[in-house]
């Protein structure tokens, strides 16, 4: 335990120290898409549904966010919830009619209604097409921090997004959370418990379309433009290696992913196509060589020598809690 | 207001509706049978289609191959191609939840086409017709190799379709379908039976790519733009349902046209549109009576 | 306890099928635990015990549907543990399996006729319509319309297209009314006196004591006793502990 204060405590520090070091609106884009791979592994990882259009509300949300911002003049925290109230509201409608089907369909389902999703923004008049949505202002948070240098945002960026975390960690850990990787790991005996699995699966689906939102959102307000990239589907496929890359269900391994996809699209971005190509040639190594994931396969390893070196002790705290109702 | 619409109009979209449909509809179909024997919901199929049209392409192009004999090569280049995808990637999936068969084969498609694209460009490429000309129905003027693509398409619906319902070989996929393990138990190589079926799904959809090339520009967003349709006749038409597949194919690509003779904005949309309703009316697909899992 | 070395002394000669120290997996739970026992030519052997005790999964692995397994399984001296179903039922062995599995997207003569022909030795679509007419009656309709009588009759029926004449019976008599059972009781026998060799699983005791020559007894995955007709009517009281009757 004081191990994972002290991990705890540098990173922190790193964090802090980081943007003396680099850029940081790259920081931010990680730290962004870091909420987005949360609430995307939340539903994958912890409930087992595989959305196949998660842009529709990052990027939705981001529109949202920055239409608030640039007509009226709330402070920043407001706009950024407007952003997650619409893509909770819509959350709860693609969940609602797409948990119609599970699994595979469930999938086919909401790619398709986020391609939907993405033509109505592209003719929605206050998105700006294909143009996209400029100039949108960073107003003060709470009316009174003025944060509109990047490397003052960073500072804003990276408290919400421990924020979020922090949230994330706390409804994984909770007995919501329990009931959704047992909806996860066998459906029908939850059913069988007396619990409806649809109410749960919906309301994990529009948390996680909310923490999506709030990634989409404040991705807005970093770059201060939004652009029909950040509904296509492009954006879910990342979201998707990203959580697959750093390790399915895994708590820290999406984000480790988040991190590694946007340094690596950063570095290939002038190679033209072969940032696509290198993502898809890594998923694919990801799906047949090391499902676990980065993070999944170490904490595999770590357990594996644990219970080497002392073959009594009893399994991981996580290991245990990874398996609901034994 | 309807009577401002020509009839020239009218017709000239339900051509256009029916061509589309006729992708729609040979795509969905291969997805469907695939589906139906292996769970997999094969992502790389718009790839492996634009895989066919580009491979017309080059045949034409560098080696001076014209659309006849492509017609009959290029599929079987491509199931080729789909076959050691089969045996490379799929087959080691093949214990494991099915979202996986599907991210793979996505990933595939995400590599081809990117590979396609850094090789010729994003700008579509033209593919000469191989039947010019045209004639002139009074209401309409009907290019024959419009008609041609319409025909061959519902011919290759209806002759896979007879395959598979009717024949001995129909019988063996039908009943893997239900129970693979029963089936291999009466000596039959069901893991060879699978390989061929993903060969076959795969070289239809090269065969309309072939069939594509002379009608849309070759280029390599072909395959992803249509795949987005195909996701949405094949959850309206019923998983692993063929005929459901074949009859939602047509009829959205029908849709889609008169959509855009009544409500220009809402053609890109209106299949969408239409599946959210269908899930809404009929959770189970259109056709899930007729269906088979 | 003590019968699980009987077989590798006393029945040597003529065993069709040798299961020796068969262990088995559903994913990683154990649920076969070294069994031993071995089937001669032409002897209809049952497999009796409790739900769950593996007599099915006995079944599925000698077929190689369980795939996970140790220990071995010699078919006629040849070593099926690792070779696919497929090969397996191009071997000799036919397979019929608890849930009959009768196809919904097949007709009954579909049904009937899928097998393919493997060998000699395996009836003619004419001479199995004679045998069970009540199939023909019902050739066009599709197979899982059938009562649970017929589809027993065709899952029976139609592994005996393929010319296997060591054959795998599931729990035949399972859900059948009483004149049903007699029936299919009547078809077991007679495929014996055409000299089949069968392995039947039963929970049927009474059904099991009409038809077999042995009676292998399962518990936990483990054969626990052996015996054959005449010493199961000498000590029924053993037998139906074993069952929990």
């Amino acid at each position: 335990m004081n191990m994972r204060l002290l991990w705890l405590g540098l990173l922190a520090v790193v964090l802090i120290v980081a943007p003396f070091f680099t850029y940081p609106v790259t920081l931010m884009t990680i730290l962004c898409f870091v909420i987005f791979a949360c609430s995307f592994n939340l539903l994958l990882g912890y409930t087992g549904l595989l959305c196949f259009g998660h842009a529709m509300f990052f990027g939705g949300a981001a529109y949202i966010t920055g239409h608030i911002l640039k007509t009226t003049h709330v402070s920043l925290e407001l706009a950024l919830l407007g952003g997650v109230g619409a893509a909770s509201l819509l959350g709860l409608l693609v969940g609602w009619i797409s948990l119609r089907r599970s699994g595979i369909q469930f999938a086919m389902i909401t790619f398709a209604i986020a391609q939907f999703i993405y033509f109505i923004m592209l003719q929605m008049p206050f998105t700006g097409g294909e143009d996209g949505m400029q100039g949108i202002p960073r107003t003060k948070l709470f009316g009174i921090i003025d944060a509109s240098t990047s490397f003052e945002y960073y500072y804003v960026v990276l408290a919400i997004a421990a924020l979020s975390v922090a949230l994330f960690y706390r409804i994984v850990h909770s007995p919501f959370g329990e009931i959704l990787r047992a909806i996860r790991d066998n459906e029908p005996r939850v059913e069988s418990l007396g619990f409806k699995p649809e109410h749960y699966k919906l309301l994990a689906f529009v948390l996680s379309a909310g923490l999506a939102g709030l990634a989409g959102g404040l991705k807005a307000t970093v770059y201060q433009f939004a652009t029909l990239a950040d509904v296509s589907f492009p954006i879910s496929s990342e979201v998707i290696l990203m959580t697959l890359l750093g390790g399915l269900g895994t708590l820290t391994g999406p984000m480790v992913g988040a991190g590694l996809i946007i340094l690596l699209n950063d570095y290939l971005s002038s190679f033209g196509e072969w940032a696509l190509i290198t993502q898809g040639i890594i998923l694919l190594i990801v799906i047949i060589f090391f499902r676990r994931g980065l993070v999944g396969e170490l904490n595999a390893l770590r357990r594996k020598m644990r219970t080497k070196a002392s073959p009594k002790a009893p399994a991981s705290a996580e290991f245990a809690s990874r398996s609901p109702g034994a | 207001m309807f009577d401002m619409i020509s009839p020239q109009l009218v017709f000239g979209q339900l051509l256009i509706g029916l061509i589309n449909g006729s992708f729609y509809a040979m795509l969905s179909m291969g997805l469907a049978i695939i589906f139906g024997l292996m769970n997999v919901v094969n992502f790389a199929h718009g790839a492996q289609y634009m895989l066919g049209a580009f491979t017309a392409w080059v045949l034409l192009n560098y080696l001076g191959v014209s659309y006849w004999p492509a017609l009959i090569i290029v599929p079987i280049v491509v199931a080729f191609f789909g076959i050691m995808l089969e045996r490379l990637v799929l087959k080691p999936l093949q214990n494991l939840d099915h979202l996986y068969g599907l991210l793979a084969t996505y990933a595939v498609a995400l590599i081809v086409e990117g590979l396609v694209r850094q090789k010729y460009g994003s700008t579509g490429l033209p593919y000469g017709s191989p039947i010019p000309g045209g004639v002139n129905l009074g209401f309409m003027f009907l290019p024959y190799y419009r008609l041609w693509v319409v025909v061959f398409s519902i011919v290759t619906c209806l002759g896979t379709w007879l395959l598979i319902e009717h024949t001995k070989l129909g019988a063996y996929l039908r009943a893997a379908n239900e129970r693979p393990d029963i089936v291999e138990s009466f000596g039959i190589n069901v893991p060879r039976m699978v390989t061929l079926t993903y060969g076959l799904g795969v070289g239809l959809a090269a065969l309309s790519g072939v069939l594509a090339a002379p009608v849309y520009q070759v280029s390599p967003s072909m395959g992803s733009s249509i795949m987005i349709v195909i996701f949405a006749v094949v959850v309206i038409g019923g998983m692993g349902s063929i005929i459901g597949a074949i009859a939602t194919g047509y009829m959205l690509g029908i849709l889609e046209a008169l959509t855009k003779v009544v409500y220009p904005a809402g053609a890109s949309t209106v299949i969408f549109v239409f599946m959210i309703l269908a899930l809404i009316i009929r959770p189970n697909g259109l056709f899930a009576g007729t269906g088979k899992s | 306890m003590s019968f699980e070395k009987a077989p590798t002394t006393a029945m040597q000669s003529g065993a069709v099928l040798r299961v020796e120290n068969l262990s088995a997996w559903y994913a990683e739970s154990k649920a076969l635990h070294g069994m031993n026992f071995d089937v001669r030519e032409g002897e209809l052997l049952t497999l009796i015990g409790r739900n769950g005790a593996g007599k099915t999964t006995t079944l599925r692995s000698i077929m190689g549907i369980v795939r996970k397994r140790t220990g071995s399984i010699k078919f006629k001296g040849d070593e099926l543990i690792g070779r696919r179903v497929y090969e397996v039922a191009r071997k000799g062995v036919g397979y019929c399996p608890e849930e009959r599995a009768i196809f919904s997207s097949l007709s009954v003569r579909e049904n009937l006729t899928l097998p393919p022909v493997l060998q000699k030795g395996g009836m003619s679509d004419e001479e199995l319509f004679k045998t069970f007419p009540n199939l023909l009656r019902r050739a066009g309709s599709q197979g899982t319309k059938l009562s649970g009588g017929e589809q027993q009759m065709l899952a029976i029926a139609r592994i005996l297209r393929n010319g296997s004449r060591f054959l795998l019976l599931d729990e035949p008599s399972e859900g059948l009314a009483p004149v049903v059972v007699k029936e299919i009781a009547e078809i077991i026998l007679r495929l014996k006196t055409q000299g089949f060799t069968i392995i039947l699983v039963e929970q049927n005791l009474r059904f099991a004591r009409r038809v077999a020559d042995r009676h292998v007894i399962v518990e936990h995955g483990k054969v626990v006793d052996i015996l054959n007709a005449a010493e199961l009517e000498a000590d029924m009281d053993r037998v139906q502990t074993y069952l929990g009757v």
